[in-house]
């Protein structure tokens, strides 16, 4: 028996949010009486985080830190319209209704602000730190604290906006198939390294290395969790995961985490991720959608660096090492 | 993880607060310490339990359905069928117009594939729920079953679901969703090698932490409170609003905070029925997947098949590519007939190729239905298209990473679905990957941009 060491590479791109568009989603945002903003969706957060990234960009264009945010989200009681999170849609369609219903908060603060300094709203800048200040005379200031206080009990104002973004459905040309399936894009390039035994067909992924262009990482630690995990994800979809191992015989699919197969910790690869960032055109402050396109290339990476180990191609997902073993002895023979 | 930001610096403006800050997330307390209410932490006095009972058969006309025994069971509440359904028959994409509505919410005359909902049971324990379900008694009449794409489309092949009339979605477009760009006969014609090469996958479960579920609680006001665990509020409350022919008002759905989704948690499938469960007892209903059902009964990513064929120059030039992709949706529609045509936008992958043929069908068999999952449409097509390319750079004896370098898509390239290219990065994370896992291209690759012209 030989453990034989190989690598592959693979590069690709993927679209952000619904294919041909047509997928809206809405935001409402508004001040508390004491300057902390509420942002109200019906957007699911699946546990990658949304509601934080919705709260960090509702911060950034309101201009105050992000612990005077707080988003409601998910009740169709009070949460206007979103189609879902799924599509790696939830962060640049949900991100830019927020942009926009933020803008218009933002507008109402500054006019507000504005007629208690007696100056233009247009003279007004944020400090970030919960302060409205007057450009090059930032002495001349009011806390958005006061300014909220304000709007809700002096000047009757409703410092709220409406946030919606809808990108036009696309329908495709029915001979030519011209069509738009996206507004922008995610792109990867992963090399993955792996040992093959060619006695017992068993491939361990050494490393992966992987380098996504996400257009802006809105929150680079949240962008690492979700890269990683996908990164994972796409060692286990190559190498591991089926539902039907005896295909195409029904029985025997696992039923539970025993019997269903994926990479325990110890299985997984040393993981680099570098991280590039593009701005798209449309995405909120350039975010791309890096959900879905981060659990891809290593599948191929991997695929080639077994060929590469070994010299045999497994075309069928996943690469067992059953599969390996068969291949080795057609290979042989 | 590092960010690398000499890349495209001088399109980029740095002068963000909240963004770009690697801030702690605020529901990771209440994640860690399990204070975190999850839709199943409601519980409610008087909850009903909801079980199914599932079709042991791949395809099976249905004879009869004996619910006596199963109704006389100590703590059962309420036994449902088919015609407790007001509107039976669904699709979710009906939403954005994509039918036929091909789907039963419980089984009418026929099962179309091993594990669908033929009953309902509603009981005061789980374990009342699954004893009686048991004890329904269904007369099968098994039919012959088709589970291979390929074979669904032979002629004679049995039908799978008489909704569609014939084992494929049927597009605008006829068969299969269409891309025809240049002329790809032409280009094989021309070209120095030709390789086609077939690729297939098997499904895959999204193995979420939380199994797919939803509490109903019907309100005093007449109105039905539903907690769930979808991935899509307005969507599922939509097509539940179809489903049982009861306004939308009625309805208010509550969710946001989930174990996991990857696309599993897009199909409408418990709310109707433990919503309707809820209005026809009175009561609160529980409906939540075992792990058993979240594995083997909840849709899969498809199994695909990509059959891809190029033309390539001994200099690194694809000039033709043809490919056809097939999805098997199972028995039902779903999110598949979306994921199909979602391949045809993405190939032929993010290079420029003059010549391209495309076809994508979506495939009717009786395998458990497929649906959304993490890039479907795309992330098979992924796998054929680079493991392609790699076959490709070693047909004509060339670095498999420079090979991608000569092909890759750039700014104003036209792409195969007449869309210039916008924002393109390719290069860019290929210059990148070449450094950080040290795997040398030649120098003039290296100073390539997908932006900017060379000088």
């Amino acid at each position: 028996m030989t453990i034989r060491r190989g690598r592959g590479v693979a590069a690709i791109n993927y679209p952000t949010g619904m294919n041909l568009g047509g997928d809206p989603t809405q935001a409402l945002v508004h001040s508390t009486p004491t300057g902390n903003f509420m942002v109200t969706l019906s957007s699911v957060d699946l546990g990658q985080g949304m509601k934080q990234i919705m709260a960090q960009i509702c911060a950034e264009t309101i201009g105050v830190p992000t612990d005077r945010v707080v988003v409601d989200t998910a009740d169709t009681d009070t949460g206007p319209h979103c189609m879902g999170t799924f599509a790696s849609r939830g962060t640049h369609r949900a991100g830019n209704a927020v942009i926009q219903a933020a803008r218009e908060a933002r507008q109402v603060m500054l006019e507000v602000a504005a007629e208690e300094l007696e100056v233009n709203a247009s003279d007004l800048e944020t400090d970030g730190q919960g302060n409205i200040l007057v450009k090059g005379a930032p002495q001349k200031s009011i806390s958005i604290f006061d300014v909220a206080l304000s709007a809700h009990f002096k000047r009757g104002r409703s410092i709220s906006g409406r946030g919606m973004f809808l990108i036009p459905r696309s329908y495709p040309e029915k001979e030519t198939g011209a069509m738009k399936p996206s507004t922008c894009y995610a792109h990867a390039c992963t090399v993955a390294e792996v040992e093959v035994d060619d006695e017992t067909g068993e491939v361990t992924v050494l490393t992966v290395k992987n380098v996504f262009e996400i257009g802006r990482a809105l929150n680079p630690k949240m962008v690492e969790q979700q890269l990683v995990g996908g990164s994972w994800m796409g060692i286990s979809h190559a190498l591991y995961e089926t539902t039907e191992p005896y295909y195409p015989n029904r029985d025997h699919g696992g039923t539970d985490f025993n019997q269903y197969l994926m990479p325990g910790p110890g299985d997984l690869a040393e993981t680099e991720i570098i991280v590039l960032e593009r701005p798209s055109a449309d995405g909120p402050y350039g975010a791309k959608g890096p959900g879905e396109m981060c659990a891809n290339p290593q599948i191929p990476a991997v695929a080639n660096a077994v060929f590469d180990a070994v010299g045999v191609r497994i075309d069928t997902l996943p690469i067992t090492p059953e599969r390996i073993l068969r291949a080795l002895k057609a290979q042989a023979n | 993880m590092e960010l690398r930001k000499s890349y495209f610096a001088d399109v980029r403006k740095d002068d963000l607060h909240e963004i770009g800050q690697g801030r702690p997330r605020l529901d990771s307390p209440g994640h860690v310490t399990g204070k975190t209410a999850f839709f199943a932490d409601r519980n409610f006095p008087g909850m009903l339990h909801l079980k199914m009972v599932r079709s042991p058969h791949h395809h099976a006309r249905i004879r009869s359905i004996d619910t006596s025994e199963a109704e006389k069971h100590p703590g059962v509440v309420k036994v449902l069928t088919a015609r407790d359904v007001p509107h039976n028959v669904y699709t979710i994409l009906i939403l954005i117009q994509i039918g036929p509505e091909d789907e039963t919410v419980l089984a009418d005359g026929k099962v179309r594939w091993k594990g669908e909902a033929v009953v309902a049971v509603l009981a005061e324990t789980e374990r009342a729920a699954k004893e009686a379900a048991a004890k329904v008694k269904v007369d099968y009449e098994v039919l012959p079953a088709v589970f291979d794409m390929e074979e669904a489309l032979k002629p004679g092949a049995p039908i799978v679901n008489e909704y569609h009339g014939q084992n494929y979605y049927l597009y605008d477009s006829g068969e299969c969703r269409k891309v025809r760009f240049g002329d790809v006969e032409a280009g094989f014609a021309g070209a120095d090698h030709v390789l086609e090469q077939s690729y297939q996958s098997s499904p895959i479960e999204h193995a979420p932490t939380e199994t797919t579920g939803c509490v109903v609680m019907p309100e005093g006001n007449d109105r039905f409170t539903c907690y769930t665990n979808t991935q899509a509020m307005f969507f599922t409350l939509d097509n539940t609003s179809i489903i049982l022919q009861m306004p939308g008002s009625k309805l208010h759905f509550v969710g946001g905070t989930v174990g996991g989704g990857f696309g599993g948690k897009v199909d409408v499938i418990v709310e109707p029925i433990a919503i309707l469960g809820a209005k026809l007892t009175g009561r609160p209903v529980s409906f939540i997947y075992s792990r058993e059902e979240e594995m083997q009964i909840s849709s899969p990513r498809a199994a695909e098949k990509v059959v891809i064929k190029d033309g390539v120059m001994k200099d690194g030039r694809i000039i033709a590519r043809k490919v056809t992709g097939y999805t098997d949706a199972g028995a039902y529609s779903r999110h598949s007939p979306y994921g199909a045509q979602k391949g045809a936008g993405h190939y032929p992958g993010p290079y420029t190729i003059p010549n391209v043929w495309i076809d994508t069908y979506c495939v009717y068999t009786n395998r458990t239905p497929s649906s959304a999952m993490r890039g479907f449409g795309v992330t098979i097509g992924d796998f054929a298209l680079e493991v392609q390319m790699d076959k490709l750079a070693r047909l004509i004896g060339m670095d498999p990473l420079e090979f991608r370098f000569i092909n890759a898509y750039r700014d104003g390239d036209m792409k195969a679905h007449r869309q210039p290219t916008e924002g393109a990065a390719l290069i860019e994370c290929m210059q990148e990957a070449s450094r950080a896992a040290n795997w040398p291209v030649a120098e003039k690759y290296m100073a390539m941009s997908s932006y900017k012209k060379e000088a």
